[in-house]
């Protein structure tokens, strides 16, 4: 089992070294003079050469490569342009509020699909079934900004029941933190509900039409037994695959959501760096997000292990 | 029971909408409802007024005879505006899953034929599909001047690894099979064998995956510009005219929720054409969705 984990940790690495070659040439063979256009519209020849010394672009190539992979693998994301902060500690005071959005829109997403899913297998072509299957599709074609404004419409705006925007910190009370995570986790997990309850259902109906369900259920099995028990511990693989999959997709959304919810996390950071054009922090944070998703995937990897016996690698 | 009669090859029949529709409702639902909102893009300019026409007499107007969709804060037509979004949204859609069919296309054959290259191919496909697709745009759109097609090269980038995986599976399971073998042995070259024998049987899978490429790039396009990172702020597209919505959100809703219905309605569409079609010409997979 180490060993297994242990040469899946070592597999991350090939696709981390793409992902942090793929950004520094990003900036090098971006069309036009990206220095030039990070600078600004009217900047004078001296702010162009003071942007281009930051990026390092002044220098020989492989030198660059060279300083550049020697700090990456130091943790040093290099200096916002801008604020001359170093990036890390940008990522580091912003990441908060999105962890717990990732979070808590995982759960909210994972207890409510799950169950949907089931049952929608469970009553297959039944109305139940019908209805869940038709809240996929909707679900899955609703863009995260639109939804997160008709919920703050509803919710926020019409019946006053949950703030409209912003974040607490966990530290200042429990209920504020959680009051204000319910609608971004909502408006940011539909999406992503719709994906899993439709591999559940499809997943789930694949293993009730196996043998083993039929014994199970005629030698008088109660059927919540038979579901979860006998099937749905069956069906799992591909329902945490897809899990793993949607991560990608809760990631685009947060930075999205973040911004409809003025929460301060790393989507925030995000965007305000693309308005500035601060590339080095844009730089950091795909590499930070890139590593998340990396290691979610490990995750995912390993608990196939544990899942199915017969996977061993 | 079989008879010899049924066993004859029926004469072509006539093709008949009604049965057609009865037996793919989704990709007739689908078709129809792109169908009208390509009509919408296309004639934008004879459906809708000027997007563009500012009236501050007239800002934030509710929904009315006059403005059937109301007002923004400049005084335009919002109705004019969404109708004119389905353009840039169309036009990006169509672009993007175009794009990346063609070159996610030639990189799967490539890699699922020539294992030497795939290698290194498919490396480069993982590191690219772990950043995500939002923020990879972000980061070329950083880099250069916004335009139309900045955000199209920017979607791009994340989307055709997605093709090049499905068309590369379909290649390496058919050039396993006894026939593509016979004919190696036959002495088939390459060429011949990747265009005869394996393309057509990519076309199906391509053509699913392709519709799910038009609406993700759909949905891309609006949030980047929504994030004030797509297409410039002037151009009329469904992201734009929601980020310029938010400020007066609370007392005008209209200017967020109705461009964000044909954005909703338009990758509706697409996501039932494709479901549609992976249900009608690749019924494996279907299966397993």
């Amino acid at each position: 089992m180490t060993a297994y984990i242990v040469r899946r940790l070592f597999a991350t690495l090939p696709v981390m070294a793409v992902v942090a070659v793929f950004v520094f040439f990003l900036v090098r063979f971006a069309p036009g003079d990206p220095a030039a256009i990070i600078a600004g519209e009217d900047a004078t020849a001296d702010a162009i050469a003071a942007v281009r010394a930051k990026l390092g672009l002044d220098r020989p190539m492989l030198e660059q490569f060279v300083i550049w992979t020697l700090h990456l693998l130091q943790g040093d994301l290099g200096v916002s342009i801008f604020s001359d902060l170093p990036v890390s500690r940008l990522i580091e005071q912003r990441l908060e509020p999105t962890v717990a959005l990732t979070f808590s829109t995982l759960f909210v997403a994972v207890a409510l699909a799950i169950p949907i899913g089931v049952i929608a297998a469970w009553k297959a072509r039944k109305l139940v079934d019908r209805l869940a299957m038709a809240f996929a599709v909707l679900g899955f074609a609703m863009p995260v900004f639109v939804l997160a404004y008709v919920l703050i419409w509803l919710f926020s705006v019409k019946w006053g029941v949950l703030p409209v925007q912003g974040y607490s910190p966990i530290s200042q009370g429990l209920w504020p933190f959680l009051e204000k995570l319910i609608l971004p986790s909502v408006a940011l997990g539909v999406t992503y509900m719709a994906l899993i309850a439709r591999i559940t259902r499809a997943s789930m109906l694949e293993v009730l039409a196996q043998d083993y369900i039929r014994t199970a259920n005629s030698k008088g099995l109660a059927t919540d037994r038979v579901l979860l028990l006998h099937a749905l511990k069956n069906a799992a693989v591909p329902i945490v695959t897809v899990i793993g999959i949607g991560i990608a997709l809760l990631i685009s959304g947060v930075v999205i959501t973040e911004t409809v919810f003025n929460i301060p996390g790393l989507g925030r950071l995000t965007v305000d760096a693309v308005l500035k054009r601060d590339y080095p922090i844009v730089q950091g944070l795909i590499l930070v997000f890139a590593a998340g998703k990396v290691l979610v995937n490990l995750a995912i990897d390993i608990s196939y292990a544990f899942l199915d016996p017969r996977i061993r690698y | 029971m079989t008879t010899l009669a049924d066993t004859a090859i029926d004469p072509p029949r006539r093709f008949s909408l009604g049965t057609a529709i009865r037996r793919n409702p989704t990709i007739a639902f689908g078709g129809v409802l792109l169908a009208i909102l390509v009509l919408v893009g296309v004639f934008a300019h004879l459906i809708a007024g000027d997007p563009l026409r500012l009236s501050p007499v007239n800002r934030l107007r509710p929904p009315s005879e006059r403005w059937w969709f109301g007002t923004d804060q400049f005084g335009r037509d919002v109705f004019s505006r969404s109708v004119y979004g389905a353009r840039v949204s169309l036009i990006v859609g169509i672009s993007v899953a175009a794009i990346s069919c063609v070159l996610g296309l030639l990189l799967g054959l490539v890699c699922g034929y020539f294992r030497r290259v795939d290698a290194i191919v498919m490396r480069v496909m993982d590191g690219i599909m772990a950043i995500p697709s939002i923020l990879l745009a972000i980061a070329l759109i950083t880099l250069t001047r916004p335009g139309l097609t900045i955000v199209i090269i920017a979607i791009v980038i994340p989307e055709v690894p997605r093709i090049v995986r499905v068309v590369r599976a379909v290649v390496l399971s058919i050039r396993s099979q006894p026939y593509i073998e016979s004919a190696i042995a036959g002495g088939t070259k390459n060429a011949k064998l990747l265009w005869r024998h394996v393309l057509p049987n990519t076309m199906a899978p391509l053509i699913v995956q392709g519709t799910y490429v038009c609406a993700s790039a759909m949905l891309i396009e609006a949030g980047l510009s929504f994030l004030g990172a797509g297409v410039p702020p002037e151009v009329p597209s469904w992201g734009n005219i929601i980020a310029q919505g938010r400020t007066f959100f609370q007392i005008a809703p209209w200017t967020i929720l109705i461009p964000g219905a044909f954005l909703a309605l338009t990758v509706l569409a697409v996501n039932l054409l494709g479901d549609g079609l992976r249900d009608r010409l690749d019924p494996r997979l279907a299966r397993r969705l």
